[in-house]
């Protein structure tokens, strides 16, 4: 009983961090209606960014957090401005393709980089700090990742739903003909949303290294978490996909207790049966 | 139909031309192809080669479902590996690896049916994601299987040289490359045959619009599914042979999105929806990565993933149709 | 004879009736005219008798046959051709693949479907365009192709949505003069169109609907003394 506990309690902690990651990933598909495949290596690349400014400058990966967010919007920008636009009147065979291209260049590029060797960061301000309720006990990192991750969900949602940008993006998402018709500009949107994707992924792995290893393909697996909780939570949508990020950690926590090499499986398992029972997400009204 | 309508001013339909820079670029690559391992004496240029080879049959199998038909799959090392898992166990069981072939890439066509038949109901992205999802569950399972020798893998046993065991010398691996080469001809051969009539006409249709396709008589779900059997079953043959070519098989080098994503961008690179595409995408991809890494890349440093990443990059942004797209404008500016 | 007989087809979306108890039969050999304002439910009565959408409730038969709630292939080959009102050619394709492979429907070989979409393609005077891809027509090409398709699918019942709207008056004289064609070789059609005047030239039967409602069927100069159906498009 209080294994599972505890199983939970890492579960849910952790499902929080795939919940910011799926959130981002949610946002790019609703709005320019494309998948961003390097998604999860996004990720990865503020990792990176993290540990450069730990391993050059001693600054700790709390404090990298903005610093993360704001490499990780200029990638992003950069990325859309340069491989995103020219594609976003071409094929779906493309479209599809050039984020696996991106995907399989940035690993290369970052292995290039700083070769395959995992990297960890030593000692984080919040390395020392452990929390016991009940008898479940919760470390610094997750806490601070946890609360990181729902804050930045959050804001992110509240930027979406509540601000007259956010309410923009949505117009383009829905109609992007129609936006225009109404004087918004879709190409600076598109760029924003990609922004945004960008701040999401980048303070994701900044949270992510207090406890996570560094390595070229850490993002695989948090790529295709978010994936699955995209669609598991109904394509382009935000709640969806915070909700069922939630979930999926969890699952990974209670599966990882008993069956400790199934835990994808299972994440893959759950997205697989969903599909079959219900294509549309289990929020999705399509 | 009663009466014909020919109107006064109806035009006859224009004979097409004959498509001689078709075959003179067939002519060319056989050539090429049949020439190269009398050029290219060294063991790297012939690892090059068959491999190269091995990749375009399994892109050949892709190629059906996603550049024909349209469904885009991420997770095609799944009948990859179906051929080399079922070859190696058997072989083990004493069969002779050219027999392993045809029941083996009919088990691939199943599996490859049965996941069509929940995944095609999704439509462009939703399918792709449900493919790359099925084909990191396999690799996640992988490891779980005793049987299929977990993460240990399996080997192939070892056999006396010579064709019917398919095993050769590999000191100089001119053996492997034209038996490579043959497979590469009869499943070009096949994919050209399976395409040519109606399946064709109605996988592009589908590809194009799935909506006109049904309205114009395309049973849409029926021929999808013919289109991932004859996929499967050709990558498995690819995976069957490669098999033997290394003599092991364990889940990361058979069931790794990697290789998904390779069987999935050497056709793209080439050409998707084209016969051209594998062959070209593989040489060249191939080439690149083996070059790179053999020369250019220090301890733990590699550059030919991003070399591949921003060639399938440049593909995508450039000209989606892929090189041979590429060849053809270059043929028809020089003609003009 | 009856070619294609609808009877009391219902179809809801949610809680909202598109097409409410709809019935009426179309002879063989006819030409009938569907209208009615913008949101009657034409498009959607269409999709249903040609399989793309399901009837809540109700029945349409084709040729003695029940083929309520078929499929669209399966309705095709039972002979129910159609045009896309957002025109959907096989954008890929040249003119004469796009014709081959709606040929195949009842040609097995490529040489049969080929010799069928070539005559079709010269019957629709497409003829200088048939190695073009589709995907480079203008708008009122890719109309034409998109009728040239159905007719190679050798349809008994052709159901054509809006072919005429967005034509400059050359392309309509030409659509309407292949239209009179394809009806004196005996197809029978059905065609959706809200430019009145060539309905009422073109069509000797119209069906009016408004709101999904069923409020007219006869010639059209009954119609155009019909209070409903003067209502529906000048009043309230």
């Amino acid at each position: 009983m209080q294994d599972l506990l505890q199983a939970l309690t890492n579960g849910a902690f952790l499902g929080a961090v795939f919940a910011l990651a799926a959130v981002g990933l949610t946002l790019v598909f609703g709005v320019t209606n494309m998948l961003n495949f390097a998604h999860g290596d996004f990720i990865m690349v503020a990792m990176y960014a993290g540990f450069v400014c730990w391993s050059l400058a001693g600054i700790d990966p709390l404090i990298a957090i903005p610093i993360a967010a704001l490499t990780l919007a200029l990638v992003a920008v950069l990325v859309y401005a340069g491989i995103i636009r020219p594609v976003l009147g071409s094929t779906q065979l493309a479209q599809m393709v050039v984020t696996f291209g991106l995907l399989t260049f940035l690993r290369g590029a970052i292995q290039f980089a700083f070769t395959a060797t995992p990297r960890r960061i030593e000692d984080p301000i919040v390395g020392g700090i452990r929390v016991v309720v009940g008898g479940v006990a919760v470390t610094g990192a997750q806490l601070v990742s946890a609360v990181g991750a729902l804050v930045a969900t959050g804001a992110l949602a509240w930027f979406v739903y509540r601000t007259e940008t956010g309410r923009a993006l949505q117009a383009v998402g829905e109609d992007a003909a129609g936006a225009s018709l109404m004087g918004i500009n879709s190409g600076r949107m598109y760029g924003l949303t990609w922004a945004l994707a960008g701040v999401s992924t980048g303070v994701a792995g900044a949270l992510l290294i207090n406890n996570f290893g560094i390595d070229p393909l850490a993002g695989a697996t948090f790529g295709i978490m978010s994936f699955i909780a995209v669609a598991l939570g109904g394509f382009g949508s935000v709640f969806g996909a915070a909700l069922a990020g939630l979930l999926l950690g969890v699952v990974q926590g209670v599966v990882g207790l008993y069956l400790s090499g199934y835990t994808l499986t299972a994440a893959l398992g759950i997205y697989l049966l969903v599909l079959v029972v219900r294509p549309q997400g289990l929020r999705g009204s399509r | 139909m009663t009466a014909t309508l020919a109107p006064p001013s109806a035009r006859p339909v224009p004979a097409r031309k004959v498509p001689w820079g078709r075959y003179a670029g067939i002519a060319v690559v056989a050539v090429l192809l049949v020439v190269y391992p009398l050029v290219a004496k060294t063991s790297f240029l012939q690892t090059i080669g068959v491999t190269a080879l091995t990749m375009a049959i399994a892109s050949t199998g892709w190629n059906i479902l996603g550049g024909y038909a349209g469904q885009i799959s991420f997770g095609h090392a799944v009948f990859f590996g179906t051929g080399m898992y079922g070859t190696t166990l058997l072989v083990t069981g004493g069969w002779s690896p050219w027999l392993t072939m045809m029941p083996i890439a009919l088990l691939a066509a199943v599996l490859g049916v049965l996941i069509g038949l929940p995944t095609f109901r999704l439509r462009g992205h939703y399918f792709s994601i449900a493919t790359l999802a099925i084909g990191m569950m396999v690799m996640s399972i992988l490891p779980n299987i005793q049987w299929l020798g977990a993460t240990d893998g399996l080997s192939v046993p070892f056999l006396d040289e010579g064709f019917w065991n398919l095993t050769f010398s590999l000191r100089d691996k001119t053996e492997y490359y034209y038996t490579a080469l043959g497979l590469f001809a009869v499943a070009t051969v096949a994919a050209w045959l399976f395409l040519r009539g109606r399946i064709g006409s109605y996988l592009e249709a589908i590809r194009d619009d799935d909506v006109a396709a049904s309205a114009v008589g395309v049973p849409v779900r029926r021929y999808k599914l013919y289109a991932v059997a004859m996929s499967a079953a050709l990558t498995s043959i690819a995976g069957s042979f490669h098999v033997m070519f290394v003599t092991f098989v364990d889940p990361s080098s058979s069931s790794d999105l990697s290789l998904s994503t390779a069987i999935a961008l050497i056709a793209v690179v080439g050409g998707a929806g084209s016969m051209w595409g594998p062959i070209l995408g593989a040489w060249l991809v191939i080439a690149l990565q083996e070059y790179t890494r053999t020369y250019l890349s220090a301890t733990g440093r590699t550059i030919d993933l991003m070399m591949f990443g921003a060639l399938i990059i440049l593909v995508a942004v450039v000209d989606p149709r892929g090189l041979v797209n590429l060849v053809k404008r270059g043929y028809r500016r020089v003609r003009r | 004879m009856t070619l294609l007989s609808v009877d009391g087809v219902t179809k809801r979306f949610g809680g909202l009736a598109a097409v409410s108890d709809v019935s009426f039969e179309v002879p063989e050999g006819t030409i009938t005219g569907l209208i009615g304002p913008n949101g009657a439910g034409k498009s959607t009565l269409f999709s249903m008798i040609a399989g793309a959408q399901r009837p809540t409730a109700g029945r349409i038969s084709f040729a003695g046959k029940d083929i309520t709630g078929w499929q669209p292939h399966e309705a095709a080959r039972a002979g129910v051709g159609r045009t896309f009102q957002l025109m959907r050619v096989f954008g890929s394709m040249t003119v004469l693949e796009n014709l081959t492979t709606a040929a195949h429907l009842r040609h097995r070989t490529k040489a049969s479907a080929r010799a069928v979409a070539e005559r079709v393609c010269a019957e629709t005077n497409l003829g200088s365009y048939a190695h073009r891809p589709a995907a480079t027509l203008t708008g009122a090409t890719k109309k034409r192709l998109e009728l040239a398709r159905a007719l190679a699918t050798s349809p008994r019942l052709l159901l054509l949505d809006e072919v005429l709207s967005g034509l400059t008056p050359t392309e309509t004289a030409e659509a309407i003069s292949l239209i009179e064609q394809v009806h004196a070789q005996g197809i029978t059609i059905v065609l959706v169109e809200h430019v009145m005047q060539v309905v009422m030239s073109l069509c000797p039967r119209l069906v009016v609907l408004d709101f999904g409602k069923l409020i007219f069927t006869g010639s059209p100069d009954d119609a155009v003394k019909d209070q409903a159906v003067l209502d529906a498009y000048l009043g309230a």
